[in-house]
C-alpha cells in the first residue's frame, strides 16, 4: 500500500502502540455512540408512550379505532398503509431504477450519461412539500381523470382496482413514494453497476453472449446483491416519507383492499396530529405510533439482512 | 476573517446590551399568528424596549409550554380543558383576543350560491346525505338546480382549531353528531377525506367536482373560494363576514373564564360557525419586569391592537367583550 508507506517516515518509535490503541477506543466510542443514540430514540419513544401501552397492551397493534375524542387509538390501519404505500413504491421505483441505471452504465452514449445524472440528482433535491403540492393540482386529477379510470376499465376484475375514484388514494401515496425514492435507488444501482469489473462483461462477450445477455449473466447476476441493498435503502426513505404522502394518500384510517381507497400511514398520522394534541392519552398514542414505525423500520432492515445473506456471495461462482 | 467575525459578534452582544431590549416568548395556535405578528411588529415601534418571539406551533403545543413556563404566554384555538387547568402550578387566565369563521366551501358546476342549515350539514359529515340533490338540501335551495352527483366530503386531516370549531358546531345542532363523534381538534371522521391544512381541504374540493369542505374565513377571502349561506339559530341565512362573527360573539355566553363556545349564536345576524382564540396567561407573573411588559402589551393590544385584526379577516371583540378583557388584563399581578 502506498499510502502506508509514504506516512512511514512520522511513524512513533516501534514498539509505541499509543496511536493504535487511541484509534482502537475512538472507533469503538464512535460505534458505541450509534448503537447508545439508537437506544436512547427507543426508551424515548417507549417512555413518551407508556401511558398508552399500559392502557391498550398489544390490542393497540390490532385495533383499527382512532377516535381522539373518546381516547381510544389503534394502530392497525396506519400500519398497513405505511406498508402497502412503501412495498407500492418500491413495486415501481426498484424496476424503473434498475433499468434507469442499466441505461446510464451500459447503454447510453458517453456525452450524455452525466447531464442524465445531473438530473437524477437535482430530483433527489426537491423537497418533499413539492412533491406533495405538485401531487395534489397536477398528479391527482391526471390520475383520477385517465390512469385510475383506465385501470378499472381493464382491470376491474381484481378487487385492487374497484370502488369510487376519488384520486386521493392509497394509489396516488405509492406512487408520489415512488417517484421520491427513484433518484436514491438509481443513483446506489448505478454506482453498484459502475462495480463489476469490465473483466466479467468482456468474458461474457468472449464467450458469444449477445448485448442482453451480458446484462443479465455477466453484470445483473453479479450485482444483485449490491441491487437488493438498493432497494433497502428506497424503502427505508419510502417508510418515513410523510409531507407529500399526507397530501395525497386521503388519511381515512381504514383498511380497504381498493388501491382506489384512501389510507394513512404512521408517519403521516404523528405529522398531523402532534401539534394540536392535548389530552395525556392522545399525546401518548401518538408516541406509541413512533415507536411502531421504528420498530417496523428496525424489523424490515433485519428481514432484508437475513434475505441478504442467505443470496449467497454472488459474483462470479453464482454464473451458470 | 476570524478578527471581522469576531468583531461582529462583540459588536452583536455591545448593541444588544446598550438596548437592554426584554424578550418575550409565546407559542401556540396557528390560526392568530398573523395578527399576532402584526401585533407584535406595531407595538415595538411604541415601545422599542420589549420584542416578542412568538412561535406557531399549534394549541397543543401552546397549552404545553404554558404548563411547563417554558413561555411567558399561550395561545388556543380551544380553551384548555379542566384536566390540563389542574396542572398548572398558578392559576392560568384565558383572554379572548379575535374571532374567525369557519365557512362551507363546494364544488357545483356553475358555482350556484348555496344555503344549508346545521341538521343538514350534520347529516352530509355523517355520510347520511350522500347526494347534492337530496330533498333536505334541494329543499333549502329553490331555484337552485343541483344535480344528481355524490357528495365528496372532505374534512382537516391536521389537529386543528377549525376542526373544532366546525365539530363543535355540528355537536351543537345533531344530537346524533354529539352522540357518535363529538368535537375535538381531531375526531374520528364518519365519512371523507382528509386535506391537510386549509390548503388542503382547500385544494381538494378545488379538484374534485361534487366536493364539500370547511376552510376559515380568511382563507375562503383571500382564495376566492365560494361558500355557503347557513342557517343561524335565530332562523335567518347568515354569510360569513367579519360583522356576523362580531354579531355572533356580541350575543354569545361568555362566562367569567372566558373559556366559551360561540358557535350557534342567537343574534339575527349571527353567523354560526366560528369561534374565538385565546391568549393563556399565568394570573400572577414570576417575572415583575416581563409582567410588567406583557400588561402594558395587553392593554395596547385590546385597545388600539383590535383595529387592526379586520384587514387581517379577523373578527375583532365587540366592545363589552374588549373591556371584560381589559378588566382582566388589569387584574394581572406581576
Amino acid at each position: 500500500m502506498p499510502t502506508a508507506q509514504s506516512s512511514l517516515p512520522v511513524l512513533p518509535p516501534m514498539g509505541s502502540r499509543a496511536p493504535d490503541i487511541t484509534f482502537k477506543w475512538a472507533a469503538f466510542a464512535a460505534a458505541l455512540a450509534i448503537l447508545a443514540l439508537i437506544a436512547l430514540v427507543g426508551f424515548e419513544l417507549y417512555h413518551g408512550a407508556r401511558l398508552s401501552i399500559a392502557k391498550f397492551g398489544p390490542g393497540f397493534l390490532v385495533s383499527s379505532e382512532w377516535d381522539p375524542v373518546s381516547d381510544r387509538y389503534g394502530a392497525l390501519p396506519f400500519i398497513f398503509g405505511t406498508l402497502v404505500s412503501s412495498v407500492l413504491a418500491l413495486l415501481l421505483a426498484v424496476p424503473l431504477g434498475v433499468a434507469a441505471a442499466l441505461f446510464l452504465t451500459e447503454l447510453a452514449p458517453f456525452r450524455i450519461r452525466q447531464p442524465i445524472v445531473t438530473v437524477i440528482e437535482m430530483l433527489a433535491s426537491v423537497p418533499s412539500v413539492i412533491f406533495g403540492l405538485w401531487g395534489i393540482f397536477v398528479l391527482v386529477p391526471w390520475l383520477r381523470d385517465h390512469l385510475f379510470v383506465w385501470l378499472k376499465h381493464t382491470l376491474g376484475f381484481l378487487p385492487l382496482f374497484q370502488g369510487p375514484i376519488y384520486g386521493v388514494s392509497m394509489l396516488a401515496g405509492g406512487i408520489i413514494v415512488a417517484i421520491m425514492i427513484l433518484p436514491i435507488v438509481t443513483s446506489i444501482s448505478r454506482e453498484i453497476l459502475r462495480s463489476v469489473p469490465g473483466l466479467q462483461r468482456e468474458a461474457a462477450y468472449a464467450l458469444g453472449a449477445t448485448r442482453w445477455e451480458v446484462i443479465r449473466i455477466a453484470v445483473l447476476s453479479y450485482a444483485r446483491r449490491g441491487l437488493f441493498g438498493a432497494a433497502v435503502l428506497g424503502l427505508g426513505r419510502a417508510l418515513g416519507e410523510t409531507m407529500a404522502v399526507t397530501m395525497v394518500i386521503g388519511n381515512r384510517p381504514e383498511i380497504s383492499a381498493s388501491l382506489f381507497a384512501p389510507g394513512y400511514t404512521l408517519a403521516s398520522v404523528i405529522a398531523n396530529e402532534f401539534t394540536e394534541a392535548t389530552s395525556d392519552l392522545y399525546l401518548n398514542a401518538l408516541f406509541e405510533l413512533g415507536l411502531v414505525l421504528f420498530a417496523v423500520t428496525i424489523l424490515i432492515n433485519i428481514a432484508a439482512q437475513m434475505m441478504l445473506r442467505s443470496m449467497g456471495s454472488g459474483g462470479v461462482s453464482k454464473v451458470h | 476573517m476570524k478578527n471581522t467575525l469576531l468583531a461582529i459578534v462583540f459588536g452583536l452582544a455591545a448593541s444588544s446590551g446598550a438596548n437592554a431590549q426584554l424578550l418575550i416568548n409565546g407559542a401556540g395556535a396557528t390560526f392568530p399568528a398573523p395578527i399576532y405578528q402584526k401585533w407584535f411588529d406595531e407595538y415595538t415601534k411604541i415601545d422599542p424596549t420589549v420584542q416578542f418571539n412568538y412561535q406557531p406551533i399549534g394549541s397543543g403545543g401552546g397549552q404545553k409550554q404554558i404548563l411547563a413556563e417554558t413561555v411567558d404566554f399561550g395561545a388556543s384555538d380551544g380553551p384548555m380543558s379542566d384536566a390540563n387547568l389542574a396542572k398548572a402550578p398558578r392559576p392560568i387566565w384565558h383572554i379572548p383576543t379575535v374571532a374567525g369563521a369557519v365557512v362551507i366551501s363546494y364544488n357545483l358546476p356553475g358555482d350556484p350560491a348555496i344555503r344549508l342549515d346545521g341538521p343538514t350539514l350534520a347529516a352530509i359529515y355523517l355520510g347520511q346525505v350522500t347526494k347534492w340533490n337530496d330533498p333536505a338540501i334541494a329543499g333549502q335551495n329553490p331555484g337552485v338546480t343541483l344535480p344528481d352527483q355524490d357528495i365528496l366530503v372532505v374534512h382537516r386531516s391536521d389537529g386543528s382549531g377549525t376542526s373544532y370549531i366546525f365539530t363543535d358546531y355540528l355537536s351543537h345542532v345533531s344530537p346524533d353528531w354529539k352522540a357518535k363523534v363529538g368535537k375535538g381538534v381531531s375526531v374520528s371522521w364518519p365519512a371523507g377525506l382528509g386535506g391537510k391544512g386549509n390548503a388542503g381541504v382547500a385544494g381538494q374540493v378545488k379538484q374534485s367536482p361534487g366536493a364539500i369542505g370547511y376552510v376559515e374565513l380568511a382563507y375562503a377571502h383571500q382564495n376566492k373560494l365560494p361558500f355557503a349561506a347557513l342557517k343561524n339559530a335565530a332562523g335567518n341565512y347568515v354569510e360569513a363576514s367579519i360583522d356576523s362573527v362580531v354579531a355572533a360573539m356580541a350575543t354569545a355566553t361568555i362566562p367569567d373564564d372566558f373559556r366559551f363556545s360561540m358557535v350557534n349564536a342567537p343574534g339575527d345576524a349571527a353567523y354560526p360557525i366560528s369561534g374565538a382564540t385565546w391568549l393563556l396567561v399565568y394570573s400572577e407573573q414570576k417575572d415583575p419586569a416581563k409582567g410588567q411588559k406583557l400588561v402594558q402589551f395587553l392593554k395596547w393590544a385590546y385597545t388600539d391592537g383590535e383595529k387592526l385584526a379586520a384587514a387581517l379577516d379577523y373578527a375583532p371583540l365587540p366592545a363589552a367583550v374588549q373591556q371584560r378583557a381589559l378588566d382582566r388584563v388589569n387584574s394581572i399581578k406581576y
